[in-house]
Formats: structure tokens, sequence, C-alpha cells
């Protein structure tokens, strides 16, 4: 058994803020990440870090933007933590040697983004992510914290009182990959989840493969509310063939779409008659998708983005990395030729409520970063801001889960007196078919028992799933049912959203779920047992696709990325308010909280969105 | 939640009386049963595909595991791999893993050449296998473990002396130059961030270090990654003269630069174009000018 004071699970921008930030306040802290920190999936992300640093810029007008942005489904308190404190933190990052591109006059460069009223995206040529990564990474080798690189969280380690809000989490469970041991970790004051994106729901995600949000899951079924799941983000311009990003850098930089006609359709069919390119990401990804389903795609599957005309010395100079990908993954030269690109998921929006300090509604358990929603994206997440939200957010939960002065969150979580009760009309049971035995069920160990004793109970109720899914010798395998799972969500619940389409989606699902029933895992070794993990992957997977669609069912409206074929219009008067699915001992359970629109100085009035 | 447990049958009924001709929901059941057809179609051409050799593309995969009696002693598996135009040597590993067998084990993760896991030897060069296209390679295609690591299993080495290595450098920025606003950056001239810019770019995926020779011999050599890493910080302007001695020191101990004997396989391996072996022989030169300083 490890004890530690902090344990932070997932190494990638937000886990290793989170790390030195709870390291720096005093306490002992150990990372536990199932792959190596630097193989992270934030050094993929390419465009840049949006921090108000420049005169005639202020974190006003980056709140509003984001504000706008988001829909009017962000929490006002946590956009304005997320806006105020960006300067700072990217300042930090360029105090710990990160190598920004430069003006001439040697001070970090910035350029304009998707739904921003200023030019305040900060970046590292195309490729922002992989410097932000490397640079934290390096802080923390500096300080010595303890990585245990290559360890598979299972579960957490939670005590079961019927009431998630009386909860507390007092370590994990994890499984060495390469040697096959699973064993405990305590932590004495709090476990920060920080394990990013669950795009592998999809089969055209720019996520990586171990985005198969583990922690959402976990949360989730230790009884921590996930919120806004159907807020998934489509990036407008993903190449068609792999799903790799081509970053908004491209149309900040002047970069241009063509439908086949060779139309610069944007601004020829209308859809942002001001901004073009730079429509916020929903509408663009909308835009493409509209040309392709009248005929005017390309091949009946993509647009192109041009950014020929930028000239080879501005593309070298801020886009390179961009040139790389085009080529090795499309074939295509983007110094000579237009690039393919098509919108593909991307970041979800949603995720485990948390409040402005990354703390659950279960004590001593934060979520940060992508896994978490503290809701500063809403419905619609603008490019660049998922950097900051990464740095800002993980330093916050690492600086209170290691007792560091901090004021009151005004951010509400678990349920309360303004929460309201959900209804939606599913075509199947939701949750898992055979109740609450097996696996899923919340408790790691009795209520009202020692912390020890809930983190050895969890210890031997992972030991005995493990051995119990390595024992059976016959079966389904994982494959097969993330296939099926990923197939109808990218069918069914995609950027264009219909009723009986989500409904289908969630009879796939519950035959999934029965299908994962007998799973079965063909590699019998204790060593680098890969077909392990993933099996054990697949089963959040589920609960993450059930989770999106009957939010997506629920949500009878437009708003941000989620667009519905029913609902042409954005219903203020009804949906303000929060998607809330809880899992009580294994059925799903859908609830509302009310979105929090006061700021610090004013009030956020919900305007159309127009660009 | 409420749930109604509805069947679709039922849904079906109810729907047809509601309108005439086709409805919603036969549409979609249409629409369902065109896309089954459809995936069965293609199901049928491929393994059309498959029964032609020529449209196969032939693996020959290292295998390895320690705990299975079986794969104790190391041999190479064939696998016959359906061609699909774009499909790189991750996809065709992926797609024998998942097809054909659930044991088959290699790192990868971003599939966009950035996280560095999947670093391999592919027909006798070091590269990463998500940026490899199969239909560059010749058959049978050959896929082993970087050489010069000990192998965990299968495609699996153990990384730790290669992470090591690149931590025995003092990899993080040290300066005593900070600025003095608190939100004030330290000032880049363009020029210094243009030459650590291809330094920065490294992934840690390890293929330079199994390609030299001179890391094959001598475990101690701090290898082409971890002296790169050097460079970007000895290099880059903000860390100030005295930290750049420091570094200087670094490389230059017993197992440091003077070993790299200019081979370029390093260069010629780096899926990120770094030029390792220029770095090296720019950090040579460096620490010979500060040497005769001091004479």
């Amino acid at each position: 058994m490890y004890e530690y004071d902090v344990i932070v699970v997932g190494a990638g921008g937000a886990g290793l803020r989170a790390a030195i930030a709870a390291q720096e306040a005093g306490a002992d802290v150990a990372m536990v990440t199932k792959l190596h920190p630097v193989r992270s999936h934030t050094g993929a992300a390419e465009g840049g870090i949006n921090a108000a640093l420049r005169e005639g810029d202020d974190w006003e007008l980056h709140a509003y933007d984001t504000m706008k942005g988001s829909d009017y489904l962000g929490d006002a308190p946590a956009v304005e933590a997320l806006t105020q404190e960006s300067p700072e933190e990217v300042i930090q990052l360029e105090h710990w040697g990160m190598a920004f591109s430069r003006e001439d006059d040697g001070t970090v460069s910035q350029r304009p983004f998707g739904g921003l009223s200023f030019p305040r995206t900060t970046y590292a040529g195309a490729e922002t992510g992989h410097h932000l990564l490397h640079t934290l990474y390096e802080q923390v080798v500096k300080r010595g914290i303890e990585v245990f690189d290559e360890w598979y969280v299972l579960n957490l380690a939670v005590s079961d009182e019927d009431d998630p809000a009386e909860r507390s989490c007092h370590g994990v469970v994890a499984y060495e990959t390469a040697t096959g041991n699973v064993e405990a970790f305590t932590a004495r004051d709090g476990v920060v989840l920080a394990t990013g994106g669950l795009g592998q729901v999809y089969d055209h995600t720019t996520n990586a493969v171990a985005n198969t949000g583990d922690g959402v899951a976990m949360a989730y079924r230790a009884g921590v509310p996930a919120e806004d799941m159907e807020m998934i983000q489509f990036h407008p311009t993903t190449l068609p063939s792999t799903g790799v990003l081509i970053s908004e850098g491209v149309r900040g930089e002047g970069g241009i779409l063509y439908n086949d006609e060779g139309e610069r359709f944007m601004f020829e069919h209308g859809y942002a008659n001001n901004d073009g390119e730079l429509a916020s990401r929903d509408v663009v990804s909308r835009a493409e998708l509209t040309e392709v389903n009248e005929g005017r795609g390309i091949e009946d599957e993509y647009v192109h983005l041009d950014m020929r005309h930028l000239g080879e010395e501005r593309i070298v100079d801020r886009l390179e990395n961009i040139l790389h990908l085009a080529e090795d993954f499309e074939g295509v030269d983007g110094l000579e030729e237009p690039m393919p690109v098509k919108p593909g998921q991307h970041y979800a929006m949603g995720g485990i409520e948390t409040d402005e300090y990354g703390q659950t509604c279960v004590d001593g358990l934060y979520a940060v970063g992508e896994c978490a929603c503290a809701s500063v994206h809403g419905a619609n997440r603008l490019g660049g801001n998922a950097l900051p939200e990464l740095i800002v957010f993980g330093k916050r939960a690492g600086l209170h889960a290691a007792g560091g002065e901090t004021e009151a969150p005004r951010v509400t979580v678990g349920r309360s007196d303004d929460s309201e009760a959900g209804d939606v009309e599913t075509p199947v049971e939701l949750g898992e078919p055979w109740g609450s035995e097996g696996d899923a069920v919340a408790d790691g160990g009795a209520a009202a028992e020692t912390a020890e004793a809930v983190v050895e109970r969890s210890l031997e109720r992972e030991r005995e799933r493990v051995e119990r899914l390595l024992e059976r010798d016959d079966g389904t395998q994982h494959a097969e049912i993330r296939a099926a799972v990923q197939h109808t969500m990218t069918e069914n619940v995609n950027v264009f959203r219909e009723e009986a389409a989500l409904k289908e989606a969630l009879v796939d699902i519950h035959a999934a779920r029965e299908r994962y029933r007998d799973v079965y895992v063909a590699d019998p070794s204790s060593t680098y047992n890969t077909d392990l993990i993933q099996t054990i992957e697949t089963r959040n997977l589920l609960d993450i696709a059930e989770m999106i669609t009957v939010g997506a069912l629920a949500r009878d409206e437009f708003r941000g990325a989620h667009w519905r074929k029913e609902h042409q219009e954005r219903k203020d008067d009804e949906w303000l308010k929060h998607t809330m699915v809880s899992w009580s001992d294994g059925s799903p359970e859908l609830w509302y909280k009310p979105v929090v629109l006061e700021g610090e100085k004013k009030t956020y009035e919900p305007k159309e969105r127009s660009y | 939640m409420s749930t109604q447990r509805q069947q679709p049958e039922t849904e079906t009924e109810t729907e047809s009386t509601e309108s005439e001709g086709e409805t919603a929901q036969e549409r979609r059941l249409d629409e369902k049963r065109r896309r089954a057809e459809e995936r069965e179609r293609k199901r049928v051409e491929a393994e059309e595909r498959a029964a032609a050799d020529a449209e196969r593309y032939h693996l020959k995969v290292f295998r390895y595991d320690p705990e299975v009696e079986g794969k104790q002693e190391p041999r190479f598996d064939d696998f016959h791999v359906p061609y699909e135009p774009g499909m790189t040597v991750l996809d065709a590993l992926i797609y024998a893993r998942d097809q054909f067998d659930a044991s088959l084990t290699f790192r990868h993760s971003c599939r966009q050449a950035i996280c560095g896991s999947d670093a391999l030897f592919v027909n006798g060069s070091q590269r990463l296998g998500c940026q490899t296209q199969l239909s560059d390679l010749d058959q049978p295609v050959r896929i082993e473990p970087l050489p010069h690591s000990e192998v965990v299993k299968d495609l699996v080495v153990d990384m730790e002396h290669f992470y090591d290595q690149m931590e025995s450098v003092e990899p993080y920025f040290q300066t005593e130059n900070r600025p003095e606003g608190e939100l004030e950056e330290q000032r880049q001239s363009r020029e210094n961030r243009e030459k650590i810019k291809k330094s920065t770019r490294c992934i840690w995926c390890g293929a330079c270090m199994s390609s030299c020779n001179i890391a094959a011999g001598d475990n101690e050599y701090l290898g082409p990654a971890a002296i790169n890493k050097a460079y970007r910080f000895a290099m880059d302007e903000r860390e100030g003269e005295d930290m750049k001695q420091r570094r200087l020191e670094i490389i230059e101990q017993e197992h440091g630069v003077w070993r790299c004997q200019t081979q370029f396989s390093c260069t010629e391996v780096c899926p990120k174009d770094i030029p390792l072996t220029e770095h090296i022989q720019e950090l040579k030169r460096e620490a010979v000018k500060s040497n005769l300083k001091f004479w």
C-alpha cells in the first residue's frame, strides 16, 4: 500500500499542474497515470492558450466572449476564474521556459481565434500543447514529484453512504501494467482526477486511443453527477481519413474554406456573414456538413481548407506542424494544395461536476481538465480555452487539495434545493441490465469505516474484478463491443441529432451492455496485458455513451454544439440549466441545476449568438 | 429517470397508424436495413479481397512474453491484413490485434506522431508505426521492438534507461534572470527561438537512442535525445551565461558529447526531423570554445 497526501490520476496538462501546485503547498504528492506523462494527449493540442495579456484586452472581454461562446450554458464564477487567472498562468509557463512564438520585441505572440473579440491566443507554432506538456513535465522532474507511469487506475476508494454528498474518497486502486499487480494508493488529503477526454466513444475523433473517459466513468459510478455530457464539441477541421486535427490556427492566420464548387461557403451561403471561417466551432462544423449534405461536398465527404495564399514563410513560421500532418496522414502538400477537412469529435465540454476549485460533491475527490465540468465551456468551447483551463483549474485544485488558502466557491455541487427532477422517455431501461451487482456498484467500503478499511475493501474488489476477467476462457472480445458503440455514436449522436436516431443509439448501447456480460480477456498474461486494460476501458465507454445520448435526448432545444432537428431554437425559458446524470447504484437518474449567470461585476444576459 | 420500456415492435405499430405510407419509423428501419446490407456487402468484399493474397499485407511480427509458455521463446508471427489506401503500420497492428490475436501487445496512443509511444523497428529501421505508410514498405513487413532495449513483451520495450538519461541532463529551465513584473515575460528574440525550435520538438520516442551504435556499446552514454535536450536549454538565451557553462559541463562528462562518432544514424531515424547530430556537433564546438576561454 502506497500513502501520500495527494494522489493525482492522469499526467496531462491539468494533472501535472495540479501536482506542482499541491507540492508547492507542502503536500506529499504522487501521480498515477496509464501512460508516461509525455505521452499524454495534451501534447496533441495545436492552436494556443487564451489569456488577456495586452493593452486593449482584459479578462472581462475574455469572460464575455466565453459566456457568449458557451451559448449561456457556462457558469460565470468559473468562467471569470478562468479569464482572471489565465494571464498569470501563461506568464508562469513562460517563466518555466516554454518556447512560445515571439514578436520582434521578444514578447510572446498572440493570434486571432474563432469567437474571440481580441487576438488573445498565445501560441508556440502549431504545437502549443506539446510545448505546454513538456514544460510542465520538466517542472515535475525538477521537483522530484513521484510518478507512477503505466499504472492504470481501476477504481476510486470511496465510502458508501447512501447520499453521495456524505461520501469520502480515500484513495485509488491501480493496476501496474508491467507486472499485473493491483495495488492501493491511499490519499490522506485528496484525489485529483485529471484523466482527460473521452473521444474514443466515437470512431472519428481527434482524441488519442487512450482517451476513454475513465475518470468520468469512475467518478460517476462513485456517485458524482456527470454534467452536460451531451455537449460534445466537433472540430470543423480534421483530416477525413484519420481524424487528425488541423488547428484552428490555420483559420486564425487566414485559411479559407471552399466547397466543391469553389465557393467560400461560410460567406456565400450565409453561415457567418461577419466572421466567416472564424465563426465558432459549432457554426463552422454545421456549415461544412450542410454543404456535404446538399451535394456541394468533395467526394460527398469533406470540404477544402486552403492556406496556400498565406505564403510559405508565414506558414512555416506559424503552422509548420500542419504541413507535416497533412503530408504524413493525408498525403497532401499544404503549400501546393488545399487540405481536405471534415468535422470530427474533438472535446467533451461536459464531465464530472465540480466547483471552481475542482471539488466534487464527494469529500476529497477533485476533477480538473477535460474530464471535469467546472462549466467554463457550456455548450460550445472557444478554441484556445482548453489549455488555460488545464493550468488554471489544475493549479486551483492542487492547491485546494493540499489545504492551501482559497476563497469559498460560488458554484455549488451535488443536489440542492435548486435541483429539478428530470424526465425523459427512453426506449430501453438504462444502466446495467444486471442491476447493481458486479463491478459496477459505487461503493468501495462500508459507511463509517476507517479510511484504511475503505481502501482495503476497494483493493479487494478490484483484485477480484481483474481475476474474474482473466479467468474466463471464452466469450465476446472488447474490440467488438467498442466498435459497436463507436459506430452507433457516430451514426446517431453526431453533429446533427434527431429523436429517432438518439433512441436508436440507446437501444444499441443497451445491446452492447448485454454483450459486455460475456466479455472475456483472451490474453492470460500478467505482463503488459493491454487486452485487460482495454476491456475495462470499454466498460467505461458504455457508461459515457449512455450519458451523452440520454442528455442529448432530454435536451429538446438547439444550444451551442447541441443541434436538434425537431427543435431549431434555443429555449432559454426552459433550458438555462445543466443536464445532470447520477448513477444511483446502477440506475441512471436525470436531474437539472440552474446555470449561474451572475458574475463578479455583472450578470451575463443571454443574447442571440451571431458571428 | 422515468423510463418507459417500449418495445420497438410496439412503437412501429403505434406509429404506422399515425399516417399513411412511409412513416419515419419505417424510413429509419429501411435505412438501417440498407446500412446493414452495405456493411454485409463490405464484409463480403473484404473477404474476397482477403482471398487474393496480393490485396493483403503480410506482416511478420516479433512475439515474446515471459509469462506465457508458448511465447517464452521469441518468435515471429505472420499476419495477413487487408490493405486499404492510407493504412499505416500502426493501423495494420491494430487490425491484427483486434481481428486475429487480442494478446498482440504494443504501445500506441495519439496516432499522429506526437505521443512518441509507437517507435518500432520496421524493416530494419526505427520508425513511428503511426507515421509509416504500409505502401512505402517491402513485403513481408518485419515489425520488431526497438533494438538495444530490453523487451518487456512483444513490441513493448523497457524505456526506463532512456527516461533516466533524459532526466540526467537537468531537463528543466533554470534562470536567475526573471523580469521584475509578475505579469511580464522574459524576452526572447525570434532568432533565438528559431535556433532552439527544432530541438524542442523531441517526443521522447527513443528511436535515435535505439539507432545509435555508441549507445548500444556504452550504456552510460547520454545518447542523442538527452544531449538534444541539453542543447535545447544550453542554447536558450534566457538561461544566461552561467547556466550555459553548467550545461556544457554536464554534456562534456566522460559519457557525453565526445562519445558521438558523427554517424548520423540518430538524425536519419528522427521522426520529427531534428538535426540531432548537428546539435551534438554544435555543443562540441561550444564546449571547446568555452574551454579555450580558461586557457
